[in-house]
């Protein structure tokens, strides 16, 4: 771990010590684990404080775990948040898991960065993740009326509707789709040193 | 008196200074804007869910799909976040022809955002001028990959194949004479490189040229000039990178402040806007040519002198040569294992990013180990940027839209992915 990276680590734990869930050090990168509860008032620390001062929040990520190396047992949905701190040249990233997935909810942090506007639409339209005080949580990516969260895991790759022209209505149709969804390479997993590799 | 009500236009999707499918929902109040609502998505492929069914390699043409005025850029980010994961060095060589594709990348990207603006605010000939260096450019990229935009060049691990010695020359056509012919392949006699260097010595005369249609041109300042003014903290609350932050007057650039590959070896220097209006922002990109001109006359000095392996030995990511394949039972094993399962990348998440000529493009890649990236997340600069258009337009006249789409440089491809 570089000195960068150990001030890094060493900041986020007193800022937010008693909040955090976890904190990885992976490849000179931190990812961090809040509760969905804390979401708030810990994304505001990170803004102000001023030994962390992440003033840009430079994305939002939804993640879906249900499929995930085959035996996923934790909470399905996470939004992902990347931080960028001008001031101090770092990165983080804080992972926060929706505690119910049957109705994935999270706070919002419109009021803490601004730019979160169009990436928590953009993970509410494709995982279904609402935020809460989100002042106007639209579909952004897909059609308008679009049915479901196309990004989800159990989404088929091909959807479920297709559009054509239908010339006796003379007007675009919605049908179930009628192509198959195929895998031309099938997804492995190999054991840990499958050919060498550490 | 009539009470006079604010009434709402649509602009687009299908307009020609909407730079793509953009339907904007405009709230006026007489001519002045009051409120923009940007709908985007038209061109929504899915390309994050898409590169989850396909092997990692499969994945490198769709980055060119992305931005697809900065196709090697794209990849670039795209590679290092599978390389960083993988742990796979990159040789230097190979590492200097990135940064020099970069470079090009960015001037082919920047001339297509400044005969774009100026075409939108009314001024013709800069387009023009624009393609014709355009021109150039692509033949380079055509040179190095085959492809003119779409080049899927960059591999993990290196780049695919190394600079031709030989660049492709005009052939006579009942078009045009063999005396045509001859001027135009005056400057491809040589190597790319010599093509390339040739380029960059009259390309600052071009930059030039431009600046003397636009810089002090009164249409062209009054028209940009005090129109969408961010302030640096706004900036950076709206989460802008690029010659978007820059031109607010904060020195941020990922080739200074974060180096990857070989930009910290490279002399040049980053411009910075102060009022963070649209002139300002073309200030900056103007100077960002001939900063790019400078790196791309370092890399080709580098290039020059030092030959090597452009791709990593190891075959377990990069394919074996053909000729190896053909003679040696092992790499033939490699060879088909690779291009049928693909490579196999450790489990665990990063995050790369790399100074895209349009701002921050980054890309999290999450692997479970398998053969398949289990969430690959784009980040694409545009999109922050379009959200904030409301903001940016809002007591702006209609007409000054059109210049604030245009120097915010949007490119569909990668707002909607």
């Amino acid at each position: 771990m570089s000195p960068k990276t150990e001030r890094l680590k060493n900041a986020l734990e007193t800022a937010l010590a008693g909040k955090l869930t976890g904190l990885v050090v992976d490849r000179g990168q931190i990812t961090i684990e809040v509760k969905a509860a804390d979401l708030i008032t810990a994304m505001t620390l990170l803004r102000d404080e001023p030994s962390l001062r992440f003033s840009e929040l430079i994305d939002v990520t939804g993640l879906d775990y249900a499929e995930y190396a085959g035996d996923w047992s934790g909470a399905r949905f996470a939004a992902n948040y990347n931080l960028l701190s001008i001031e101090h040249n770092w990165r983080v990233r804080v992972r926060i898991f929706a505690p119910d997935d049957e109705f994935p909810l999270l706070e919002s942090v419109i009021d803490v960065w601004p730019s979160a506007n169009w990436y928590e639409r953009e993970a509410f339209d494709l995982y279904g993740i609402v935020f809460n005080g989100h002042p106007d949580l639209r579909r952004i990516l897909t059609d308008y009326g679009f049915i479901g969260h196309p990004f989800r895991k159990d989404f088929p790759i091909s959807g479920h509707v297709e559009m054509r022209f239908d010339p006796e209505q003379g007007r675009v149709i919605y049908q179930p789709v009628t192509i198959e969804p195929r895998e031309i390479v099938p997804r492995v997993i190999r054991e840990d040193n499958y050919a060498g590799r550490k | 008196m009539a009470e006079i009500k604010n009434y709402t236009m649509n602009f687009g999707p299908q307009h020609p200074a909407a730079h793509g499918v953009l339907r904007l929902v405009l709230e006026l109040d007489g001519e002045v804007i009051q409120r923009a609502d940007p709908h985007i998505g038209l061109l929504h492929r899915g390309t994050e869910k898409l590169a989850e069914t396909r092997t990692f390699i499969q994945s490198v043409p769709y980055m060119d799909r992305l931005d697809y005025v900065s196709m090697m850029v794209n990849e670039h980010a795209y590679v290092m976040a599978i390389e960083k994961l993988a742990g796979i060095e990159v040789p230097e060589r190979a590492q200097y022809i990135r940064v020099m594709f970069d470079e090009i990348t960015r001037i082919l990207n920047h001339l297509l955002w400044l005969g774009a603006h100026a075409l939108d605010v009314g001024a013709m000939t800069v387009f023009l001028y624009a393609f014709r260096e355009r021109e150039d450019l692509m033949d380079a990229y055509e040179a190095v990959s085959g492809a003119r935009m779409h080049a899927a060049y960059y591999r993990p691990g290196g780049v695919y194949r190394d600079l031709p010695e030989r660049m492709p020359q005009y052939e006579v056509t009942h078009g045009r004479n063999a005396e045509q012919i001859r001027k135009l392949n005056e400057n491809r006699q040589g190597s790319l490189l010599d093509f390339i260097e040739d380029f960059t010595n009259r390309f600052p005369r071009y930059v030039d040229e431009y600046e003397t249609l636009l810089t002090d041109n009164r249409i062209w300042k009054q028209r940009t000039v005090g129109i969408g003014v961010v302030t640096p903290e706004r900036a950076q609350a709206l989460g802008f990178t690029g010659p978007m932050l820059r031109g607010s007057g904060i020195a941020w650039d990922l080739r200074k402040k974060q180096p990857y590959e070989v930009y910290g070896k490279l002399d040049f220097d980053i411009p910075i806007g102060t009022n963070g209006d649209c002139y300002d922002r073309y200030l900056v990109r103007i100077q960002e040519f001939r900063e790019s001109n400078r790196i791309i006359k370092q890399c080709v000095d580098w290039l020059r002198k030092n030959p090597g392996p452009v791709i990593v030995d190891d075959h377990k990511v990069a394919p074996p040569s053909r000729e190896a394949m053909k003679s040696n039972m092992e790499e033939l094993i490699h060879h088909f294992k690779l291009f049928t399962e693909g490579m196999h990348v450790p489990p665990g998440e990063v995050y790369t990013a790399v100074e895209h000529p349009k701002g921050e493009f980054g890309i999290f890649l999450m692997s479970d180990g398998g053969n398949k990236p289990y969430r690959l997340k784009i980040r694409a600069p545009g999109f922050p940027h379009l959200a904030a258009l409301d903001e940016m337009v809002k007591g702006h006249m209609i007409a000054d839209v059109v210049a604030i789409i245009g120097t915010q440089d949007i490119v569909f491809g990668e707002i909607d992915r």
